[in-house]
This record gives C-alpha cells, sequence and structure tokens, in this order.
C-alpha cells in the first residue's frame, strides 16, 4: 500500500466522521415521503440509468 | 382587501427573492464550472503527479467544510468558492490524463452526459416545483455508505465493488440535484454561494463515477 492509498483512506475516514451528525440530524428531523414521492424519484432514476446505458453504448 | 394586498405583496417579493437566488446560482454555478475547467486543463498540460492532485483535493474539501460556512455570507465568499472549485479541477488532472490516454471519447461522452443529467434533472425540479426534501436522509445515508465502501474498497481492491459505488454515486449525486434545486425553489436554500457548492460537488462527483463507469465498458479494450 503506497502513501497515496493511506492519503485517500484518512481522507475518506475524515470524511465519514465529519458527514456522520448530519446524516443522524438529516435522518431524524427530514420529512417522510410519501410512496407517490418515491416511486417519482425511481422512475427518474430508471430514466437516468437508461441514459448511462446509452452513453456506455456509445463509447 | 388590504389583507389580501398585503398578502400578494408578501408572495410577489418572495418569488422575486427565489429568481433572485436562482439567477445567481446558476450563474456563479456556470463561472465556477468555467475555472474549474481550465485548472483541470492545466492539471492535465502540467502531468500532475497523484499526490499533488490529492494534495488539493484535500485543500479543498478543508477550505469547504471550515472556511465556506463562515465566508459564504460576505463578498470573501466568491473567491473561497472559486478556491475551492479551481482546487477540485486540478485534482482532476491525473484522472483525465488516464481516461484522456485511453480513450479521449470516454472524457467527451462523460462530459456531456454529465450535463445533459445535470440540466435534465434541473429542468426537472425547476418546472414541477416538487419538494424533494423527504430525500434528505436517504441521500446523506447513501452518500455515508458509498465514502465508507470506497474506504473499505482502498484495501479489498475488488473492481465490481468498484462499479457499482461509481453507479450508486451516480444515484446519489443525481438525487442531491433534485434536492438542492428543490430546494432553492421552495425555499429551503437561500445562500446562492452554499447552493453553488453542493451542485457543483453533486455535477464533479457524477462527472468522476461516469468518467469510471465509461472506462470500465470502454468497448476499445
Amino acid at each position: 500500500m503506497d502513501w497515496i492509498q493511506i492519503g485517500s483512506a484518512i481522507l475518506l475516514g475524515a470524511m465519514l466522521l465529519f458527514i456522520f451528525p448530519g446524516m443522524r440530524h438529516a435522518v431524524k428531523n427530514a420529512p417522510k415521503g410519501s410512496s407517490k414521492d418515491w416511486l417519482n424519484y425511481l422512475m427518474i432514476m430508471v430514466v437516468v440509468g437508461l441514459f448511462i446505458l446509452f452513453l456506455i453504448q456509445m463509447v | 382587501m388590504n389583507q389580501n394586498y398585503s398578502v400578494a405583496t408578501h408572495t410577489s417579493t418572495s418569488t422575486l427573492a427565489t429568481n433572485k437566488l436562482i439567477r445567481n446560482t446558476y450563474t456563479l454555478l456556470s463561472m465556477t464550472l468555467l475555472f474549474s475547467a481550465g485548472t483541470a486543463a492545466v492539471g492535465v498540460m502540467m502531468n500532475l503527479s497523484q499526490g499533488m492532485a490529492l494534495g488539493a483535493t484535500v485543500v479543498a474539501i478543508v477550505m469547504l467544510w471550515f472556511v465556506l460556512p463562515r465566508t459564504a455570507n460576505s463578498a470573501m465568499g466568491i473567491p473561497v468558492i472559486f478556491g475551492i472549485t479551481g482546487l477540485l479541477g486540478l485534482g482532476l488532472g491525473p484522472v483525465l490524463n488516464y481516461y484522456l490516454a485511453v480513450n479521449p471519447s470516454i472524457v467527451m461522452t462523460a462530459l456531456g452526459g454529465t450535463g445533459a443529467i445535470f440540466l435534465g434533472l434541473s429542468a426537472y425540479a425547476l418546472t414541477t416545483r416538487k419538494d424533494f426534501s423527504f430525500m434528505a436522509g436517504f441521500l446523506m445515508v447513501g452518500l455515508f455508505v458509498v465514502i465508507g465502501a470506497s474506504l473499505l474498497n482502498i484495501f479489498l481492491n475488488i473492481p465490481v465493488l468498484s462499479l457499482a459505488v461509481s453507479a450508486a454515486v451516480i444515484m446519489i449525486m443525481s438525487g442531491f440535484i433534485l434536492f438542492q434545486t428543490s430546494s432553492m425553489v421552495n425555499g429551503g436554500e437561500t445562500n446562492y454561494i452554499m447552493a453553488t457548492a453542493g451542485l457543483f460537488l453533486s455535477i464533479v462527483n457524477m462527472f468522476q463515477a461516469l468518467l469510471h463507469i465509461l472506462g470500465a465498458f470502454n468497448s476499445n479494450d
């Protein structure tokens, strides 16, 4: 393992520590979405996924 | 009647404020993206080492966490956001050099694809004015899991896991674009510098993930 990997691991570890409180706060306090909201998001992700498949074909 | 007039005035004032926020955010975002592209080009031409790129990224993240929140409400926030985006662009140098050597069309396709996804998602959030604040918890947990998986994969070095992480990053960053854009529209975000920072990070992370996926499926291999 070289020092670039060690440095990257330290950076990612620090990021985990930094976002953990924000994550807990968001999980606790964010408004709850309805099934319709989540279905809407899922449909958008399906479209994004299909677009990425199209991009893969182009390369 | 007076009450109706004051409600109408208040509504038009908040609509004006929202429109101003959106205009300022997208203006600053386009400027920072151009600046970042310039510094990325410098990183490519200088053949920046991975160590220097990592250093630039670390400095950018430190500025993002500790300097930007303190300066976002003042004029100093503008040079700070340009500093952050410039350093993040510089940090892309070695990655871009690698993919340009493999197949230059990967970089152009990833760039175009990221732009198209961003514009499509933003247009959807702006025109429908849907509230995506319900996604906050899911996105933060997803981000946490993705960073954790990336950290783990530094030690495990599993290519399939790396691809799965990139796919998850694209999904989560798409969610963040919807969330942040709807926050501007619905009043959750009122600072255009912070909004720009959030959108910029979503775009850059999505671009890198897309580069990785397209590179893995490159037909010239």
